[in-house]
């Protein structure tokens, strides 16, 4: 008798402050997308478009953490994966939106919605359903605990293939050589 | 017969007065650092050459080599702590690689690659530092200065002009412009300058030149700083 095909392991990933470049960066592992299926299925994601996450193994998260939603999605990520992963320099370490950092809120929302030119009569968005930003964009290991890091800006496909791969063996995933760039 | 210790056991031969440093680097090991340049005195202040010596940590580039001394240095401990100060050394800063220029150039970020660092593992400092524009040719961005004094001691000691200092201290250290006004474009500096070529890091830059060598035929693209520092010591 054959033994039962093992189960698939329960993905899910999410783009918090970031540019889904990373999510990109993901399908550009291409003709392995069809390798992967066999091995994975997709809780919440992009791909998807499953809205909460349910009890998962692996969480990817893209971006980092610039407002209240942020927090709480993570948390849920947290919650539900076994396994969480910061997927590009984003979550890593804050990457672009983090620029943003060294500038009072205030002044940074001031500025694009009320002084930018050509805005007459501008006031700072403020409907309840927007979430809050924070006062700082950060990386999402300073708010959760995170098992794994990719950095990259975005990490390339062969870079995520191989870290997936890694772990969907068992095997430490180990990036090095050409796969390690932080741009 | 020549004078030798043990590196990670084995023999390196070296000269009265050689540092554990440059007597490894000669014999073809690689121990990293980022602080020492073979123009100047060592500095020891990155401590990324830290090594074991007889039981003690050191920085391999200050220390001279002693007869049968048995040194430890790519070894899991000692990575393991270089790897630290290579983490506290981007959190300090705001080292933001997809936008700088020094990208694939840069000693932090091909040392950070050699060591395998994935994560910034500490809080970010994400300090305010801004960049200084005022020079017609050169940039200095402050956000990512790793208080290495490649540049103050270049100014000082080959341009004789002293264009930099460091100042302050522990957490308040900050590199400073030798000006009444602190601008760079108010001082003698010209892009001709050693000092504006020394900088490890992204601070001194050339202005209009950025980003002309593409991704993959950079520096640190094509060789690691493992293979490009041996190479250069041999």
């Amino acid at each position: 008798m054959n033994s039962p095909s093992p189960r698939k392991l329960r993905v899910a990933t999410a783009s918090l402050a970031g540019c889904f470049g990373c999510h990109m960066s993901f399908l550009d592992i291409d003709e392995h997308l069809f390798e992967l299926v066999e091995l994975i299925e997709f809780d919440r994601s992009p791909l998807t478009d499953i809205k909460d996450v349910g009890p998962c193994d692996i969480g990817l998260i893209e971006g980092g953490v610039c407002n209240a939603e942020n927090v709480h999605v993570l948390r849920e990520f947290r919650r539900n994966c076994k396994t969480l992963i910061a997927l590009g320099a984003c979550a890593v370490n804050g990457g672009l939106p983090a620029q943003r950092n060294h500038i009072p809120l205030a002044e940074c929302l001031r500025e694009v919605y009320q002084f930018r030119d050509g805005v007459a009569n501008g006031q700072i968005p403020n409907d309840p359903e927007l979430p809050l930003p924070l006062d700082k964009v950060r990386p999402i290991h300073e708010v959760v605990r995170v098992d794994y890091f990719i950095p990259g800006c975005p990490p390339s496909g062969p870079a995520i293939w191989k870290f997936l791969t890694d772990l969907l063996a068992g095997r430490t995933p180990r990036l090095s050589g050409g796969l390690l760039h932080y741009d | 017969m020549t004078k030798q210790f043990l590196l990670d056991g084995q023999p390196v031969p070296f000269d009265d007065g050689q540092t554990i440093l440059e007597a490894a680097r000669k014999a073809g090991h690689y121990i990293p650092s980022l602080c020492w340049h073979k123009d100047f005195p060592p500095h020891g202040s990155c401590k990324l050459c830290v090594v074991k010596a007889a039981g003690r940590h050191v920085s391999a580039c200050a220390t001279p080599a002693k007869e049968g001394w048995e040194v430890e240095s790519n070894t899991p401990e000692i990575n393991g702590e270089r790897r630290g100060l290579l983490q506290m050394l981007f959190v300090e800063g705001n080292h933001f690689c997809p936008s700088c220029e020094k990208s694939g150039n840069c000693e932090l970020q091909a040392l950070a690659y050699e060591y395998e660092v994935l994560t910034p593992r500490f809080r970010h400092f994400f300090p305010d530092r801004p960049v200084d524009a005022s020079h017609p040719d050169v940039l200095l961005d402050f956000n990512r200065c790793i208080f290495c004094e490649l540049c103050v001691r270049a100014s000082r000691e080959i341009d004789g002009k002293s264009v930099f200092a460091l100042t302050g201290r522990g957490i308040g250290k900050h590199l400073v412009v030798n000006a009444e006004s602190g601008q760079l474009g108010d001082t003698d500096f010209s892009a001709t300058d050693a000092a504006a070529h020394i900088c490890p890091v992204g601070v001194i830059l050339p202005k209009g030149t950025g980003f002309a060598v593409p991704i993959g035929e950079r520096s640190f693209d094509v060789a690691t700083i493992r293979s490009k520092t041996l190479k250069e010591s041999s």
